[in-house]
């Protein structure tokens, strides 16, 4: 038993189904959890989070088990996941875990050595400053952004995910050793509104987007099934079309089209990307538990924001103005979204000092249910605009 | 107790498995990686050093200086690979869009998904990123470790692809990101053989399923959230590795409502732990949490001060049925009213815990925007027992997928097909009886379908019936 070396190791490309193992699906849990989640398993009768990022579970055995959470990057290298095995094997006998937001949580049995290994993890920093293993992301504060390939891999994006996330996070660094906020706040992000991860259900959600459409490729007839193009449009505005020289291809309607994309990922001679026109849109007041109230879809409150590679400061800003009024405003338990709800929208906007646009009006199918049927609302700045532009005020 | 694999598993050893020696592993000093030049300037990137927040940029770095210095025949891809990903990262920041090639069809003999093939559309400028494939390998149920796994792993991909990982994907798979083509079989076969280990689903198939980390670490867990999500990812392993379904289709399995992986808003089958019975309730603790002994919500909001816990206003008052009372220094729940949402519990852990007797929800249909619009998952099976081998289970989700891959368009996910026929026909497919669980509130217009059957003297009618009554 050993890993295979050279160019194609013990493969056989001369006898490709010869050997071949397949259908064995994920390695087993249960090897992988330390002894006393073993034993306990089943058995927990309460946590508690000692400080940020540091959690204790206590059993009924009397048993105990101390999480200390770090943050992590994702996109990692081989030599971090060494130096990953490096401290699970000198403090957690060779075991670590990784959470559903991508951070790294090394558990042991006692609390000198959560102590140790705090002071160990704190002392790791990369060569030019940042913290390789923060330790955080529990409790009511922000923890780590779920994100997307960007423009590491992927050919549909509109703007980067690993920089944005970096960029939002160093800014966030308080809120992620905090536990300062009125509940946690989840900050999600994707590159484009495939909406890989959580963009559509986070408190706070960032996400790239187009506003240019397509262009047409001339030699689409022979890389594209035209029809699949054409159903992949949620707004019909593709339709079949012939070349000058009578070859099949699409015409766009340009005033239907509304950038989403979907087409190009069907068909590689649609493409879109641009420079001036992509950019981020967010989006708050998602939420995923059922905690109190109903899990809710993130709403869009900032139309565009441009991509200012690498340090997006028009994003961090707005995500910042977001947190700091919801943060000062809104009462203990409430997340963004009940916040939100609870004051009205129209308050949501006034409070976080963000501008209110037509492109922020629903007009996609089900739109009217978004649209506000009563006369309960609160007057705002914006809604003496109104009046004074449909002649109802003269000041 | 002890859950235990369907097959003998390989213990791993890293001392066994390893490639790098610890002199190759050990291979750079701090000087040299403050003082490293990279193949291309990446000034941006540069800036992406600075800041608490862990830095990518700095750990791509010391991925680039470790293979730099590794002999020529210790990396099966170009030595310059991590350079080059981060010159075309840089470029991609330089034009504002994106430098990789449309799509990519690669994968390994067997198989019809699990590698995402990716070219780069300026091969010229950064060769070694040219061919650029991701492979996805299906994480163990919660995301436990042993390092020797994590070891072998990183050697295995050090030498064969980037050494670049995500841990991980955000389906819940670790993300070998960037090989050639040429080395696809060779890290299959050796992920297969040596590390037991398969690869995860991508395309039109199952994906690999995901959990939260249930009764591993949490007292709120309904069920054995792992051993249902290894069970039904073994289970269906053909339809994970060989596309057959007309989209994709994920399944996840949170074990409370809590939702920590998010099933809700992220799988076309969400099964989501809950309980029937009554609230445990532990008069004593509830008055320690009273008494400001116990803090609340396990010291979630300990940054700020709150003021002293207030069992009135942060737990009845917001409880969302208002189910709940103080009756003679005794907390009082009307469990009949309650809906489970977690508030109470997660407020005051040490003193309330989820009733013994335990299954699941089951909701389908969540899914991103792509075509109709986002959808979270809609409850449809308000409770079933959930105990191995699963067989109710099985048979729900069959009789699903018989229907979906039949009814089902092309890219159409379930969510959109039961929009799309109803979700009354949905129920008639599962065999279940409506019930007011299933919606928010009824229907507002009356335009109601009814069956010919179910109407007295059917639909057949003849005009001059009608005539005879009623003179034109």
């Amino acid at each position: 038993m050993a890993l295979s070396q050279g160019r194609l190791g013990k493969y056989n490309p001369e006898k490709p189904t010869e050997n071949r193992i397949t259908d064995i699906g994920p390695r087993h849990f249960w090897s992988n959890f330390p002894p006393v989640i073993q034993q306990n398993y089943g058995k927990w009768a309460y946590h508690d989070i000692l400080e940020p990022g540091i959690l204790v579970h206590v059993s009924e055995t009397g048993d105990k088990v101390f999480t200390v959470r770090c943050g992590g990057s994702r996109l990692m290298s081989a030599e971090n996941i060494r130096e990953i095995c490096d401290i699970a094997d000198k403090y957690c006998d060779g075991y670590v875990r990784f959470t559903t937001r991508n951070n790294i949580e090394f558990m042991v049995t006692s609390y000198e050595k959560v102590q140790e290994l705090k002071k160990d993890l704190l002392s790791r920093k990369y060569i030019s400053g940042s913290y390789k293993f923060p330790i955080g992301g529990t409790g009511a504060g922000v923890t780590n952004i779920v994100h997307t390939q960007g423009y590491i891999h992927c050919h549909t994006p509109a703007t980067d995910a690993s920089s944005m996330v970096k960029a939002v996070m160093d800014e966030l660094m308080d809120y992620f050793t905090g536990m300062t906020l009125p509940a946690h706040v989840r900050i999600s992000m994707a590159c484009c509104l495939n909406m890989c991860g959580a963009v559509h259900c986070s408190d706070i959600a960032l996400l790239g987007i187009h506003r240019k459409p397509p262009i047409v490729d001339d030699n689409i007839d022979s890389i594209c099934e035209i029809p699949l193009a054409i159903a992949a449009c949620p707004v019909g505005a593709i339709s079949p079309a012939k070349t000058e020289d009578g070859r099949k291809s699409v015409k766009i309607k340009e005033e239907r089209c509304m950038f989403c994309g979907n087409c190009y990922t069907m068909c590689p001679a649609l493409p879109l990307a641009d420079k001036e026109g992509d950019g981020v849109t967010i989006l708050a007041g998602g939420k995923i538990s059922n905690r109190i109230s109903e899990p809710k879809f993130s709403k869009v409150v900032v139309p565009w924001l441009p991509n200012n590679f690498p340090r997006f400061p028009e994003v961090v800003d707005a995500v910042k103005k977001i947190i700091e009024a919801y943060a000062s405003d809104a009462r203990k338990y409430e997340r963004i979204g009940d916040w939100a709800e609870r004051i009205g929208w129209e308050k949501f906007f006034e409070k976080c000092d963000l501008p209110f646009t037509e492109h922020l009006i629903d007009d996609y199918r089900l739109a009217y249910d978004t649209y506000r049927t009563s006369t309960q609302f609160k007057f705002t700045g914006k809604a003496w605009e109104v009046s004074r532009a449909a002649g109802g005020i003269d000041d | 107790m002890e859950f235990k694999p369907k097959r003998p598993q390989k213990d791993l050893k890293y001392d066994e498995l390893r490639i790098y020696s610890d002199a190759e592993l050990h291979n750079y000093t701090d000087e040299e990686l403050k003082n490293l030049k990279l193949k291309h300037d990446i000034p941006k990137l540069d800036e992406l050093e600075k800041g608490p927040w862990p830095s990518f940029v700095a750990d791509a770095k010391q991925e680039a200086l470790h293979r730099k210095k590794l002999p020529d025949d210790r990396v099966m891809i170009p030595k310059d690979v991590v350079d080059d990903m981060l010159g075309q990262l840089e470029l991609s920041f330089d034009d504002g869009e994106t430098h990789w090639k449309h799509g990519g069809i690669v994968g390994v003999f067997g198989y019809g998904g699990g590698v995402i093939g990716r070219y780069s559309d300026v091969p010229e400028k950064f060769p070694s990123v040219a061919q650029f494939h991701t492979l996805r390998v299906n994480q163990p149920a919660s995301k436990f470790y042993k390092t020797d796994f994590l070891r072998a792993l990183a050697d295995l991909w050090e030498y064969r692809g980037s050494g670049m990982f995500n841990m991980h994907g955000s389906t819940g798979d670790i993300i070998l990101l960037g090989t050639s083509t040429e080395q696809l079989e060779p890290i299959f076969y050796d992920l297969t053989h040596e590390l037991d280990q398969d690869l995860g689903g991508s395309g039109s198939n199952l994906r690999t399923p995901s959990c939260c980390i249930g009764k591993a670490r949490c007292e709120f867990a309904c069920i054995d959230t792992q051993d249902l999500c290894y069970e039904m990812t073994t289970h269906y392993q053909d339809e994970l590795h060989r596309p057959a379904f007309p989209y994709k289709f994920k399944i996840k399995i949170d074990g409370c409502p809590n939702g920590c992986v998010a099933s809700i808003a992220r799988s076309d089958m969400s099964l989501i732990g809950t309980w029937r019975d009554d609230i445990r309730i532990d008069q004593e603790a509830v008055r320690a949490y009273m008494a400001g002994d116990i803090q609340p919500n396990a010291g979630a909001h300990s940054g700020r001060e709150w003021g002293k816990f207030d069992i009135q206003k942060e737990v009845i008052d917001l409880c969302p049925t208002g189910c709940m009372a103080m009756e003679d220094g005794r907390l009082k729940i009307n469990n009949s009213e309650c809906n489970r949402c977690m508030h109470c519990i997660n407020v005051m852990p040490r003193a309330l815990r989820p009733g013994v007797d335990t299954g699941v929800s089951v909701l389908f249909g969540a899914k991103a925007p792509i075509l109709e619009g986002a959808q979270m998952a809609v409850l449809t099976v308000p409770f079933m027992k959930v105990e191995p081998p699963y067989d109710n289970l099985k048979e729900l989700i069959e009789k699903i997928w018989d229907w979906w891959m039949e009814e089902g368009k092309n890219r159409e996910r379930l969510g959109e097909l039961i929009q799309r026929k109803g979700l009354p026909k949905f129920l008639e497919v599962i065999g279940v009886p409506a019930a007011p669980q299933m919606v928010r509130h009824p229907r507002t217009n009356p335009y109601i379908f009814w069956k010919e059957e179910d109407v007295p003297g059917g639909w057949k009618r003849d005009i001059k019936d009608y005539r005879q009554r009623h003179k034109r």
